[in-house]
């Protein structure tokens, strides 16, 4: 099925984890465990302070709070590392960043901040692809000319008093940039999910969601009240056979069809940096007549040559694809999400959707920065200022993947993913990553257990188009020391390193040693 | 120069068993307790070590050469 349908060669791989590596974390894991018990044994019997939440003395004969696994990882295991997260930054969160210092003097319960600001700081983390955050420009003066005109605040609903002219000639430019026949703008990405999926199924209806989706649309699954059935992480032959099984035997008592198949993907899996293989849903979809609704969160504007997602980057046609979703929060600079489709689904949604009914529209300010990016990036404000960008962050993606890849380092996803998770595994090289790195003035993100299985620990760098090659070179510089440092060069295949070959080549030389 | 490069690794050795032990999170009076029960450990298996390993190798050279020798050493003497 999968020969005809690429155009362009798909490039994906997760290395499975070194076997002495895997024993090594559990070992340290179950270091950690043990001195947890320690912990808890003293807060029990009052030898050491009790610094975390617990239940009131009168309670205490109730059913207990916090003795489940989760709040044991949080405040053993979390709390001994959590000075990696949270950080609070001071400036626009462009290519560089101002972060307040801030220091724990009791082992990251408590942080107060010192008053000194570190400057320029390599930002690695933002969802930032093709650098619109910028305070300065013509997105930011557009953004302020609308500011002045209407104010910040819209005190209204979409469906009451709240749809401005600036919502509709907003919608109107993202369904010609999708190319859809109309679109519908939300305030938040994830409401825009978890308030929509309910109403488009409901009981009696079959979502077919990958393993690996994101926490708002498996909310918005559970609360359509339809039955969930999950296949493995971007695995054609699971779908099929799920979708083959739901034909054949209907809702599981009655045996009566579905009323309706909807299959869950995303374009890009932003822990992963994974990209999902389109043609082949999109000829499963058809073959099996189910529908597809496909997130664009992490893909729109950061994948396909003019930046109109993943249905562009297969070059396939926004038709087959029933519910196009998206948001601004991260190629946009702005905030918020849509949804587009055909024009009698938006109708539809326009009037009952939960997200237009109750929840309040979109800012001016913001409306008129997606306005003023979204041209930039079709090219119709007369530059290519927009082309550039989307050109620069694919350089950039596969100089930064290629580069890590040589240092030896064991990184997930597809070739051509903005998002390179560089995997950890070890609970202690979580910490000293996110330390290492801050010593050094680059801003990362490490991802631990809940959002990752528990050995599979990762620091996910998010690539800019604002990124310049000298800022990939320092950071990359930083990796290898910390790489060094930290023995975190794990992987098994040496890839021969290309000299001066151009950067559409895809096909490396693989010796293994 | 020998010296301080051999301190270094040493340095990087000690950190890295840091990191793989997860000591490196562990707060001054934790890692204490975890490397005085370690280095007990330690010390008692290589002082069993010493104790028992030569006599079960003179035991076990002796039963091989019975085995595949049978010869003038029948009348073995245990050397105390």
């Amino acid at each position: 099925i999968s020969n005809g349908l690429y155009k362009r060669p798909f490039n994906e791989a997760f290395e499975e984890t070194p076997m002495l590596v895997a024993v090594l974390t559990y070992v340290g894991y179950g270091v950690l465990t043990l001195f947890g018990y320690l912990r808890d044994f003293m807060r029990q019997w009052k030898i050491e302070k009790c610094q975390n939440a617990t239940e009131r003395e009168e309670q205490k004969d109730f059913v207990p709070l916090y003795q489940d696994f989760e709040n044991f990882y949080n405040r053993n295991l979390y709390m001994r590392i959590r000075d990696s997260w949270n950080r609070p930054i001071c400036s626009v969160p462009g290519a560089k960043v101002d972060m307040m210092e801030r220091v724990s003097h009791d082992y990251n319960w408590t942080f107060t901040y010192t008053g000194r600001v570190i400057k320029d700081i390599i930002n690695m983390g933002s969802y930032n692809y093709l650098g619109f955050a910028q305070k300065a420009g013509t997105c930011q003066q557009a953004a302020a000319k609308v500011l002045s005109q209407y104010g910040a605040g819209v005190c209204s609903t979409r469906q009451e008093m709240g749809n401005l002219d600036k919502h509709e000639e907003l919608e109107k430019l993202v369904a010609r940039f999708l190319g859809v026949e109309s679109a519908m703008a939300y305030g938040m990405g994830f409401a825009t999910n978890s308030m929509n999926i309910p109403a488009l199924v409901g009981k009696g209806c079959l979502i077919l969601s990958d393993e690996l989706n994101h926490a708002s649309l498996v909310l918005g699954a559970r609360l359509s009240g339809a039955t969930i059935r999950i296949f493995k992480h971007n695995n054609m032959q699971s779908l099929e056979k799920l979708l083959k099984d739901a034909i054949v035997h209907g809702q599981p008592r009655t045996r009566r069809p579905w009323k309706k198949i909807l299959i869950l993907v995303e374009g890009i899996y932003s822990m992963e940096g994974s990209i999902v293989r389109l043609p082949e849903v999109i000829a499963l979809k058809k073959k099996y007549k189910s529908y597809l609704y496909l997130d664009e969160a992490h893909s729109i504007g950061a994948l396909g040559p003019s930046g109109r997602g993943v249905v562009e980057y297969f070059g396939l046609s926004p038709e087959d694809v029933d519910v196009m979703m998206g948001t601004f929060t991260k190629s946009f600079g702005a905030a918020g999400g849509y949804i587009g489709g055909k024009k009698e689904l938006i109708d539809y949604l326009r009037t009952y959707s939960h997200s237009a009914v109750y929840a309040t529209s979109l800012s001016p300010p913001v409306v008129e920065q997606i306005i003023t990016s979204m041209k930039c990036i079709m090219g119709e404000d007369g530059t290519n200022v927009g082309k550039a960008r989307v050109q620069q962050l694919a350089e950039n993606t596969r100089y930064f993947r290629r580069r890590l890849k040589e240092m030896g380092f064991i990184i997930y996803g597809n070739e051509d993913s903005p998002v390179v998770p560089l995997m950890l595994y070890m609970p202690a090289k979580i910490g000293a990553f996110g330390r290492e790195m801050l010593k050094r003035n680059i801003g990362v993100v490490v991802v631990g257990f809940p959002a990752t299985p528990i050995i599979e620990s990762r620091a996910r760098f998010c690539l800019s188009a604002a990124h310049t090659k000298e800022m990939l070179d320092t950071a990359l510089k930083e990796i290898n020391e910390v790489g060094d440092l930290l023995q975190l060069k794990y992987s098994r295949h040496r890839l021969v390193p290309l000299l001066d070959r151009p950067f559409d080549e895809t096909t490396y030389e693989e010796t293994e040693d | 120069m020998d010296i301080k490069s051999m301190k270094n690794y040493l340095y990087w050795l000690y950190c890295q068993f840091e990191l793989i032990t997860c000591s490196y999170l562990m707060e001054p009076w934790e890692k204490l307790l975890f490397y005085t029960f370690n280095i007990t450990m330690l010390v008692m298996v290589l002082y069993m070590a010493y104790i028992f390993v030569p006599v079960h190798i003179t035991m076990a050279f002796q039963f091989f050469l019975h085995l595949f020798g049978n010869q003038h050493e029948n009348t073995v003497s245990i050397v105390k």
